[in-house]
């Protein structure tokens, strides 16, 4: 575009690596910690050289740890079951009721459909200690404290949003004509749903999916609020590992990095999707 | 656009279903989520009680005591205070950064497309496993900043554990993480805007900074709006970091809305002030939100419409 100088090349130069340094370092350094041992993590000066050891991951997955003092239980692995548990379920769950209900607000201006959508997108921006704290007393009535089926119903609240606004976008982006001549021929509605509309708005349905699983494995505050120690996902399993061990950092190094690593490769994959998705589809283009 | 509305209507059968399939398509994820309003209006009421959970006799209602307390509560004003320092050093600082890393990633070279997906993983860090990243790093003993610290004369910087740098450890977290989302939405902004300005101010030979100022920012303001006010309602509400990073502590420097909420429910167990709370609030982000979808809309529709 334009002719740049060399110090304004220099300068950019020197710009991208403190950019990537700043927001790359953390994760490298917590990857280096989960293989070190404690005494290499608490030398100092800190060093890049050591000899790694897996000793920290097999703790996890043993869910042993042989320390000098005795044997310490941990139940990081089962922290990562019930991630992978609570966001599988309930993003399929959100799939099941949001995209029909996406279909619905995109091809049929009905009575009411704006303030129903739009009262659902507001839950996208309510503080959610203001609906939990209640909710936390009712599911203690209910029986639902603590329960997988709780959880879930709650994670709705992340998701539902999320596919709803997201496949919405996508339904308007089909040509309603399409849909009307396939419709003339003979078929019924729900086969052209099936066949026509599904199929079209497919990369959406999964962009929207992918995004809600993250969003959902990424959650603290429900599960903090809601679940007690064996339904808790990674987030708050991995604080209350941090309380529990206190000094096992190279456990703890190792526990970040696995309850990341799922979702951060996730995101890589499917990174296209994620500037969409993220604004709610504000700035398609 | 909205042909298919209008679609020649023959049987009468057809007709009523025709009527009512929106609302049978839009009613599961409707019922899912009216159960979870119920507890929105179970808030409003528990915040015009006086209701403790450990004096469970002792409730009743107090009309807007709650409220009207707050006005003699240095506690509340401190809450108000740090809610809305965080939320504007965390919007204003990550606006200006995330608007600089997307000018400086704006060509599509192979090296700026790698560095903006490298920047998706911040992003996609659980806030909360985010600020144990970074606890492990300001820890005294063997964290790595800690050490950084230290080599340029701060001797005992102790991040969050004191009062004086646990706001400024806090809010570098919330920028880790949340820097790249600006970045990515203004970037996306920047790359979808026209050219010809740009090449008729680069032929006219205009200065650099006019044209920053002039032509790429006023273009760029829908995408800079959107993302700060997307910003401003997580900011506000901001929960796992610092609850994460301190639990609202050392003392109260850190009770944010939230977490002052939580704590009030769970260790104070005050379930009317902990609902007072929530409803101011919820009071705040609903304007800021009313204000926020307003606007998204009216983008949307131009976005569409110029499609």
């Amino acid at each position: 575009m334009e002719s740049t100088s060399l110090l304004e090349r220099i300068l950019r130069g020197v710009a991208l690596v403190l950019v990537v340094v700043f927001f790359m370092f953390p994760i490298l350094w917590i990857v280096l910690m989960s293989f070190q041992t404690n005494e290499t993590i608490l030398s100092v000066p800190p060093s890049v050289i050591f000899s790694p050891t897996l000793e920290n991951y097999q703790a996890l997955i043993t869910g042993k740890l042989t320390t000098a003092a005795g044997t310490l239980d941990i139940a990081f692995m089962r922290n990562l079951g019930n991630s992978v548990f609570l966001s599988t379920a309930s993003v399929l769950i959100a799939l099941l009721l949001g995209v029909p209900a996406a279909y619905a607000f995109a091809r049929h201006k009905f009575r009411g459909s704006e303030d129903i959508a739009f009262t659902l997108l507001s839950f996208r921006f309510a503080p959610p200690l203001l609906v939990l704290l209640p909710l936390s007393l009712y599911f203690q009535k209910l029986g639902l404290s603590d329960t997988y089926f709780g959880l879930i119903w709650v994670y709705q609240l992340i998701c539902l949003p999320l596919i709803l606004w997201i496949v919405r976008g996508y339904f308007e982006d089909i040509s309603a004509d399409v849909e009307y001549a396939y419709r003339i021929a003979g078929h019924s509605w729900f086969a052209t749903f099936r066949k026509i509309a599904l199929p079209l708005a497919g990369p959406g349905i999964a962009a929207a999916g992918l995004l809600a699983f993250i969003f959902a494995w990424n959650n603290f505050v429900f599960a903090l609020v809601l679940a007690s120690a064996d339904k808790q996902p990674v987030t708050v399993g991995a604080l209350a590992f941090v309380t529990a061990s206190g000094i096992q950092y190279g456990q703890i190094a190792a526990a970040i990095v696995l309850s990341i690593a799922p979702v951060l490769a996730l995101a890589i994959y499917a990174q296209r999707y994620l500037v969409e998705g993220l604004s709610l589809g504000a700035v398609k283009g | 656009m909205a042909s298919v509305t209008t679609p020649q209507k023959t049987a009468s059968g057809f007709k009523i279903s025709r009527r009512w399939l929106p609302y049978v398509l839009s009613l599961p994820a409707l019922l899912v989520c009216i159960g979870i309003l119920v507890p929105f209006f179970t808030a409003v009421v528990y915040s015009f009680q006086r209701y403790r959970l450990s004096q469970p006799w002792a409730r009743q209602f107090n009309w807007g005591e709650n409220y009207l307390n707050f006005l003699y509560d240095p506690a509340f004003w401190n809450t108000l205070k740090i809610s809305l320092i965080y939320a504007g050093v965390t919007v204003v600082l990550e606006l200006a950064l995330g608007l600089g890393i997307a000018l400086l990633l704006q060509k599509r070279t192979r090296i700026n497309n790698f560095v903006s997906i490298m920047l998706l993983m911040p992003l996609m860090t659980a806030p909360a496993l985010a600020a144990l990243m970074w606890k492990l790093m300001t820890n005294p003993g063997f964290g790595i900043l800690s050490y950084l610290a230290s080599l340029v004369g701060l001797q005992n910087f102790r991040w969050a554990s004191s009062p004086d740098t646990a706001l400024l450890t806090v809010v570098l977290v919330d920028i880790w993480v949340y820097t790249p989302f600006i970045m990515i939405l203004l970037l996306a902004g920047l790359r979808s805007l026209p050219t010809q300005p740009f090449e008729a101010a680069a032929l006219d030979g205009v200065p650099r900074s006019f044209v920053f100022f002039r032509i790429t920012l006023p273009m760029l303001t829908p995408y800079i709006l959107t993302a700060t006010l997307f910003r401003l309602l997580d900011s506000i509400q901001q929960f796992d970091i610092i609850y994460a990073m301190t639990q609202g502590g050392p003392g109260n420097t850190l009770t944010v809305f939230q977490v002052e909420a939580y704590l009030n429910f769970f260790q104070s167990t005050n379930v009317g002030r902990s609902a007072a709370l929530m409803i101011i609030l919820w009071a705040i982000t609903y304007i800021l939100s009313n204000i926020f979808i307003k606007n998204w809309l009216r983008l949307r529709e131009r976005a569409r419409g110029e499609a």
